[in-house]
């Protein structure tokens, strides 16, 4: 069964590590240029100060690399469910070679078990692989970038790669057997798993650990915004601030008042129409606002990481569950 | 190694044939005493028929006598039923060639007396095969 | 002796459509036995019940003794050959040889490598650019060289020449002589099962019509031809599967254990076709009878 597995999965498997080869190289060569750079300009920029000058040429380093490799990393996983995964039930079915492979002496549950293991693995092998390249190529932007808890770059470094490919192979192999034809199991494939993998980014993520309040006096360096919203005679204030807190993923930034209240009163003259900054700012400052930020700080990264890519290898075990039970039961 | 054919549409059973065509061979002297018959295998393969029609006739001709298993090694012909040679035949086909003269001379043509011929022999055939 | 496929009361049921009801039978072993009938009567249903594909919907179904697809140890007892015969198309023959080693503990490479020698395939080519004949014999290779004790064919030579067809049962047959099977093998071409088979199954609409030695059946059904007979005075003890009258004339198919006495009738043989022919026309007349009624 295990020769039967790698020989249908051959050709998969030789053009997954000639892709990842060709960019193993390209990123071992301009890594650790970029490495050398980094250690030479960027990192000794404060002594020199020119730290803008260096940072700027540094950022400009490799674009193509840049712009190429989160498209590779978004797109990597999904690849490997429409690929690998939906064809694995839904081939067989669609040619009716299921008629040959499970009159032979090796049981239904073991056919599927063992195409199920080896694969599974080799995505989640793949897309490991990718991710070590990737984020070890990207560590020094992300270390002038400060941040990793973004929700497109988070994607794309550490481990949960490997949780999108496991989940991604699942749901593809779900699809095909569900389906029974392979064009429309990718299909279904590559929406689903958009859909969840953008939901729960946006969604999900954020709340996987209670995240951090931070309550404190207005900083009068993170406001942006001072206004008035309403009808004329009848307008509130408006203050916005936008937080500067290296690394950290913020999900709401309010100003409320020393009550607590998010109504903070009627607008201010000296914001308004006569608007001197000065004054604005000192008329704030007597208000006596408070800032409430709601966020992840970067040193939960790691955590978050661990988190996520239990909840994805979770969902794609209890596809593969279904999986085996499905096709014991109904299939023919 | 004689062989042996089939014609599926004389109505006749497989088995049948076989035998009738083992009979044949034998007084034809196609067949002599200690020839071996083809294996089940080798019929089968070459008429593609189920191998029990092949042993059903190949019993039958043991019952009558005329063959004998021997288990391991093959069917042998134990006896035959040429009467010495083709001449012994010869009163039978003289007889036939004064019957066909005289068919002709009433005035029937080659087909009628062929369809004469043989619709004869065949009811005359069923006949025994119902006493039987 | 022992059946090799005992079924009681089987039926399979898709969505409204019973794809086959109602069906006992009890196929002994040693024989090959001869699964006729129409297409869409229900033969592949049977035959992938038989060896697991699909799940009854009704009654049971025991296969060597145990349910189908039981045990590896139960798999390997039975060979099947799918019908169109499937093949990995990518995979050459001698892929399709590892297959079967890898696959089945009670591989015969010895008998396998024979095969496809005799056969003159090319180990290297694709299956997928063998021909109709060469494919059949390629599955009909994989399923005897796992050396099971009963064979089972969904129309193996459906869709082959008639050369093909011959060299396809020449095979089949030599290789039952030498390994003792037992064979299943459905067709809708009776003159290919009639040389084959010993016992014969018939089945049409979704139930089995009748099953019985070959010879049995062509002992007991026979053709009655006389003056014409009304329809309703035909004696009660001649069960009639089929009747044909012209103004002149009444033709019957009959089923009878004895002989038949009344000296109106000239009584022939049946061929196994027209025996087959008269069950299809016999279910036919009943599909169309209760749609007569509905008019009255």
């Amino acid at each position: 069964m295990i020769w039967l597995t790698w020989r249908q999965f051959r050709a998969q498997t030789v053009v997954a590590a000639g892709a990842l080869a060709l960019l193993a190289v390209a990123l071992a060569v301009t890594g650790s240029q970029l490495v050398h750079l980094y250690d030479t300009t960027v990192a000794t920029c404060q002594a020199h100060h020119d730290c803008q000058i260096a940072i700027g040429a540094f950022e400009s380093e490799d674009t193509f690399l840049q712009d190429l490799i989160p498209v590779v990393m978004l797109v990597a996983p999904a690849l490997i469910g429409i690929f690998w995964g939906a064809p694995l039930i839904a081939h067989e079915l669609e040619t009716g070679t299921q008629r040959l492979a499970w009159t032979q002496s090796v049981s239904r549950l073991r056919w599927l078990a063992v195409k199920l293991s080896l694969a599974g693995l080799v995505s989640m092998a793949t897309a490991g692989l990718l991710s070590l390249m990737v984020t070890w190529w990207s560590s020094p932007f992300d270390r002038l970038g400060m941040n990793r808890l973004d929700p497109t770059i988070f994607s794309e470094r550490g481990i949960v790669p490997v949780g999108y490919a496991a989940f991604a192979f699942a749901l593809g192999v779900t699809a095909g057997m569900l389906i029974r034809r392979t064009v429309p199991a990718m299909a279904g494939t590559l929406a689903v798993f958009a859909a969840v993998v953008a939901g729960f980014a946006l969604r999900v993520r954020f709340h996987l650990i209670p995240p951090l309040h931070l309550t404190a006096p207005l900083n009068m360096s993170w406001v942006t915004q001072t206004g008035s919203f309403g009808r004329p005679g009848h307008s509130a204030l408006l203050v916005g601030i936008s937080p500067n807190l290296p690394g950290a993923w913020v999900n709401s930034a309010q100003v409320t008042t020393a009550a607590g209240r998010t109504s903070l009163g009627p607008a201010l003259p000296a914001c308004g129409p006569n608007f001197t900054y000065s004054a604005c700012t000192a008329a704030i400052a007597r208000l006596h606002l408070r800032q409430v930020i709601v966020y992840q700080p970067g040193s939960r990264f790691w955590a978050l990481q661990w988190y996520e890519t239990a909840i994805y290898l979770a969902l794609a075990l209890a596809l593969a569950g279904f999986c085996v039970w499905w096709v014991r039961r109904r299939v023919s | 190694m004689i062989e042996f054919h089939l014609d599926a549409r004389s109505g006749v059973a497989p088995y049948l044939q076989l035998i009738h065509q083992v009979r044949q061979y034998l007084r034809l002297g196609l067949l002599c005493e200690g020839d071996q018959l083809p294996t089940v295998k080798d019929v089968v393969g070459q008429l593609a028929i189920n191998p029990n029609t092949v042993l059903k006739a190949y019993r039958e001709l043991e019952y009558e006598g005329l063959v004998a298993a021997r288990p391991g090694v093959g069917t042998f012909v134990t006896r035959t039923l040429a009467d010495g040679s083709l001449a012994a035949l010869a009163p039978l086909r003289r007889e036939l060639q004064r019957w066909i003269g005289k068919a002709r001379r009433t005035g029937l043509d080659d087909e009628s007396i062929e369809a004469l011929f043989l619709t004869t022999f065949r009811s005359a055939t069923e006949g025994e095969e119902d006493i039987a | 002796m022992t059946a090799v496929l005992r079924a009681e009361g089987l039926g399979k049921r898709y969505r409204r459509r019973w794809a086959l009801s109602d069906c006992t039978v009890d196929i002994p072993a040693g024989q090959v036995v001869g699964l006729v009938g129409p297409n869409g009567a229900g033969k592949t249903t049977l035959l992938h019940l038989a060896v697991g594909l699909l799940q009854p919907t009704a009654g049971t179904i025991e296969v060597l003794g145990d349910r189908p697809a039981a045990s590896p140890a139960q798999l390997a007892r039975v060979g099947f050959v799918a019908q169109d015969t499937p093949t990995y198309s990518g995979l050459s023959v001698a892929d399709h040889l590892r297959l079967g080693a890898h696959l089945n503990p009670g591989w015969d490479a010895r008998t396998a490598t024979d095969r496809i020698e005799r056969l003159g395939l090319d180990l290297r080519q694709r299956a997928g650019k063998l021909s109709g004949g060469q494919r059949a014999q390629l599955a009909l290779t994989l399923a005897l060289a796992k050396k099971p004790v009963l064979l089972i064919l969904d129309e193996p030579v459906a869709s082959l020449d008639p050369l093909a067809r011959r060299e396809f049962l020449q095979s089949l047959l030599e290789a039952v002589v030498d390994q003792g099977l037992s064979v299943v093998l459905s067709s809708h071409l009776v003159a290919d099962l009639e040389r084959a088979c010993d016992y014969l199954i018939v089945l049409i609409g979704s139930r089995v019509q009748i099953a019985g030695e070959v010879d049995h059946l062509l002992d007991t059904h026979h053709l009655l031809t006389g003056p014409r007979r009304d329809p309703a005075r035909i004696p009660e003890d001649l069960q009639v599967i089929s009747a044909s009258h012209t103004d002149r004339q009444t033709t019957l198919t009959v089923r009878t254990e004895g002989p038949i006495h009344d000296p109106a009738w000239t009584v022939s043989k049946i061929g196994l076709e027209d025996l087959v022919l008269a069950y299809m026309s016999r279910t036919a007349d009943a599909a169309r009878r209760p749609a007569l009624e509905v008019q009255r």
